[in-house]
């Protein structure tokens, strides 16, 4: 059996990021944008480790893709902690966690 | 050690300021009271003078060389300099001392009767009322002594400077006291208010003249030899660096000189001599016991005093032959006879004195100016009693009679007989008859400058000419006297009215003269030629600072002929007035015989036209008008400042013109070029700013999007790029 070729990977990549892009910006809830920005970067993970596998050589000696791959993961999980802290705190003083009422930082 | 007089003679001046300070503050309301109180003031001041004085007497002659001199206060410390307020008593301070008292306290009690006045009141009754400036009066003349007081003890020259300049201003006060506001319902007229004024600002600014000198004098002294405590600067070591060092500009003329005629200047303007004498015969506006104190006793004897004291700069001037002593003794001279001449023609009764007063001021000056220092002084000491005598006993006259005019008087001796015994006594001490005072004295001048002219020196040219001229004024004196008395107190009344009304004086007015009269009488025993008692005080021991010694007056041939013939010029002068004026007395409307002189009588009658020529002439009406050279410098200095006003202000006021139609432009320039680039830089700022802050929306969403426009055009980029 062929191997599967790497645009398949990059293809389910893309499609992954433009289902997150769409949810971050097309989105009024403040979950559901987090929820589309951890999308986004579950579909990079997935390029990277593709790439990885498919251009670095041998996996054995070189983890530079899994390695990355880890350290955007532990970024997702702190960056979802904080985002759900500032939405737990903007919801307790404003009542709404839709983005669109929370446009105070304007000129 | 025992407390002496002369320990406590600081208190001596300080008494009568005592005694103004309280009237002022305190006792103005109360007439009596103030009175009393300057009369204590100046009583005690007396009694300490006399303490000091005869403790000095019995000091002996030593004290002049070997003066009391205390300075117990720092005035001011100034570097090197220091100024200190002391007194020094050496015999002529405290014979003046002596005189100065006892003729002040004189003339208080005089005045105490003198400033009350008898009228009669709406119902005819007679009723005595004080001048409405009673208490006034006794505080200026408290000051006055006390300035005089502090004049005569002294121990430096600066002191002296003020108290000399505190006289000046009680003079303007006290000549001008009854040109006050109001003064009309007190029997004073306008006219007489005018006369008071105009008196007053003319003695205060002709004697300034001499004081601004003086004290020009008095700066350059300083600057010479850095101390004014008579004690320093009257030491050998000062006086010869005065006589070799030389003020800058002047070469030649050594600062000793120079000081010396500054010094002088300041007499002439206080003693009212040639040519600054115009202000003192004006200055009989004021009350006649101010007239008896002020312009007779004691403020124009400041003057000669003056001399007296800075005597020591003035033997060193003419040791090195500078022209100084030649100065004094020329002003003193001409102005005995000067004004001698001029007493001859009046018809007031004080201005006879006050001219007399001048006359008299000038023997003592020129005896200075000879050398004759101890006749000089003594001059000073008995003149000051018998001429507050005349002036008192004239004030009396005016007291009873109401007018100052001898042309109205006439046969008073019968209705004021102790008024004119007492005056008859001055008169005969002024004329100079034996045993009087003014003989003693004034002929002793005679006699120092007939010695000294009859030397066969060569320098003997102007005691001769002094004595000459100073033998022609006892001459006149003589005579005009005499026509004063026989005018006023001899012959028929010239105006029932004024005769009608004539009465005695009361005792507090001519108990002062008859005590003044006795001094007048007796004063001039001290120093007569068997006695020698004020020679042997004053000059036996030397003069304070001056190394010269002097010559005990001795009862030679000369000396006798010298007396006899001023004797025998006195009594020709009386004589002369007795055929004029006594034989066939003067009656009303008749012309004064005098007058016969034709184009001298206008002359002397003119005052020699000295008030029209650079004077100031005072008018009966009030009025007053500058003399020629006044004008001229009034014009000169108007003239200035028209060129000032015009012309220097005019192109100061043009540069500021200029200056700030360049500050205008630059304005513009400012206002609106770089304020306006800096303005168009904010605005231009501002709207851009007001353009682009819309897209600042708040909305999280919008810069995602916008940072996905952003990606999405840099991506088309890349793949543009790399198709090509």
């Amino acid at each position: 059996m062929p191997p599967i070729p790497i645009s398949f990977y990059l293809i389910l990549a893309a499609a992954l990021f433009c289902i997150g892009l769409y949810g971050a910006l097309a989105r009024r809830n403040a979950v559901a944008i987090l929820m589309g920005i951890e999308l986004m970067l579950n579909a990079v993970n997935i390029n990277l480790v593709a790439f990885w596998r498919y251009i670095s050589g041998d996996p054995a000696k070189n983890q530079t893709g899994i390695v990355f791959a880890l350290i955007v993961i532990t970024l997702a999980a702190a960056e979802a902690a904080i985002g759900l802290a500032l939405i737990i705190a903007v919801y307790r003083s404003r009542d709404t966690v839709n983005v669109e009422d929370v446009d105070l930082l304007k000129w | 050690m025992q407390l002496q007089f002369v320990d406590l003679a600081f208190l001596i001046p300080i008494l009568p300021f005592l005694a103004f300070a309280a009237i002022v503050l305190f006792t103005r309301r109360n007439h009596k009271l103030s009175a009393q109180l300057a009369i204590g003031a100046i009583a005690v001041a007396m009694a300490l003078s006399y303490g000091v004085f005869f403790e000095a007497l019995a000091r002996g002659a030593s004290l002049g060389k070997e003066p009391f001199h205390y300075t117990p206060l720092v005035w001011y410390d100034y570097g090197n300099a220091k100024f200190s307020m002391g007194w020094l008593i050496d015999p002529l301070a405290a014979v003046m001392l002596f005189m100065v008292t006892t003729v002040c306290l004189m003339i208080f009690i005089y005045s105490a009767g003198y400033m009350r006045e008898k009228i009669a009141d709406e119902r005819g009754h007679s009723v005595e009322i004080d001048d409405p400036r009673y208490s006034r009066f006794f505080a200026y003349i408290s000051l006055f002594t006390a300035a005089m007081l502090t004049l005569v003890m002294s121990s430096n020259l600066l002191q002296f400077f003020a108290a000399w300049e505190v006289m000046g201003f009680c003079s303007y006060a006290l000549i001008g006291f009854w040109s006050f506001r109001g003064a009309r319902e007190h029997h004073i007229d306008d006219a007489q208010v005018g006369r008071a004024r105009a008196a007053a600002l003319k003695a205060f600014l002709t004697t300034r003249v001499g004081d601004v000198l003086f004290m020009s004098g008095m700066i350059f002294l300083f600057i010479a030899t850095g101390d004014l405590d008579f004690k320093t600067i009257f030491t050998p070591d000062k006086l010869n660096l005065l006589a070799t060092a030389q003020p800058f500009p002047l070469a030649g003329v050594p600062w000793v000189t120079l000081i010396a005629l500054l010094i002088l200047a300041g007499t002439i303007g206080k003693s009212a001599q040639f040519p600054l004498h115009i202000w003192l015969p004006d200055a009989m506006e004021g009350p006649t016991p101010v007239s008896a104190l002020i312009h007779a006793a004691t403020m124009v004897a400041a003057g000669v005093y003056l001399i007296a004291r800075t005597y020591p700069i003035f033997v060193k001037a003419s040791e090195i032959g500078g022209p100084a002593m030649q100065a004094v003794a020329i002003v003193g001279a001409f102005t005995a006879l000067f004004a001698a001449t001029m007493g001859l023609a009046q018809d007031d009764i004080k201005r006879v004195l006050a001219y007399s007063t001048i006359s008299q001021l000038g023997y003592m000056i020129a005896a200075l100016g000879i050398g004759a220092f101890v006749a000089g002084s003594f001059h000073l000491v008995t003149h000051a009693f018998f001429k507050a005598l005349l002036f008192l006993g004239a004030g009396s006259v005016i007291h009873a009679v109401g007018t100052n005019n001898m042309m109205l008087m006439g046969g008073l001796r019968k209705k004021l007989p102790i008024t004119s015994l007492t005056f008859m006594i001055g008169a005969l001490a002024l004329m100079g008859i034996p045993p009087f005072a003014g003989f003693w004295s004034k002929d002793e001048i005679l006699g120092d400058a007939l010695r000294q002219g009859l030397a066969g020196k060569p320098e003997s040219t102007l005691p001769l000419i002094v004595w000459g001229l100073l033998i022609s004024a006892a001459f006149l004196t003589a005579l005009y006297t005499a026509r004063q008395i026989f005018l006023s107190f001899f012959g028929q009344p010239r105006d029932e009215h004024v005769y009608e009304h004539a009465h005695e004086s009361p005792p507090v007015m001519w108990f002062p003269l008859v005590v003044l009269a006795i001094f007048a009488t007796l004063i001039g025993l001290w120093n007569a030629p068997f006695f020698n008692g004020f020679f042997n005080f004053v000059g036996a021991g030397g003069i304070f600072g001056v190394e010269r010694e002097f010559e005990r007056g001795v009862f030679d041939q000369l000396a006798l002929v010298s007396a006899l013939i001023s004797v025998g010029a006195a009594l020709a002068g009386i004589f002369i007035g007795w055929l004029l004026y006594g034989w066939h007395p003067l009656r009303a409307g008749q012309r004064d015989p005098l007058a016969r002189l034709g184009f001298f009588w206008t002359l002397f009658r003119n005052k020699y036209y000295a008030d029209e020529l650079y004077g100031y002439s005072i008018y009966a009406d009030g009025s007053g008008r500058a003399g020629a050279f006044i004008r001229f410098v009034v014009g000169l200095a108007s003239f200035a400042f028209t060129f000032d006003r015009r012309i220097i202000d005019g192109l100061v006021n043009l540069g500021g013109a200029i200056g700030r139609g360049f500050a205008r432009l630059g304005n513009f320039f400012d206002h609106y070029i770089v304020d306006g680039l800096i303005g168009a830089i904010a605005d231009v700022t501002g709207e851009t700013a007001g353009g682009l802050r819309l897209v600042q929306s708040g909305k999280v969403q919008g810069y995602l999007l916008l940072a996905l426009l952003g990606a999405t055009i840099f991506a088309l980029i890349y793949i543009a790029k790399s198709l090509t």
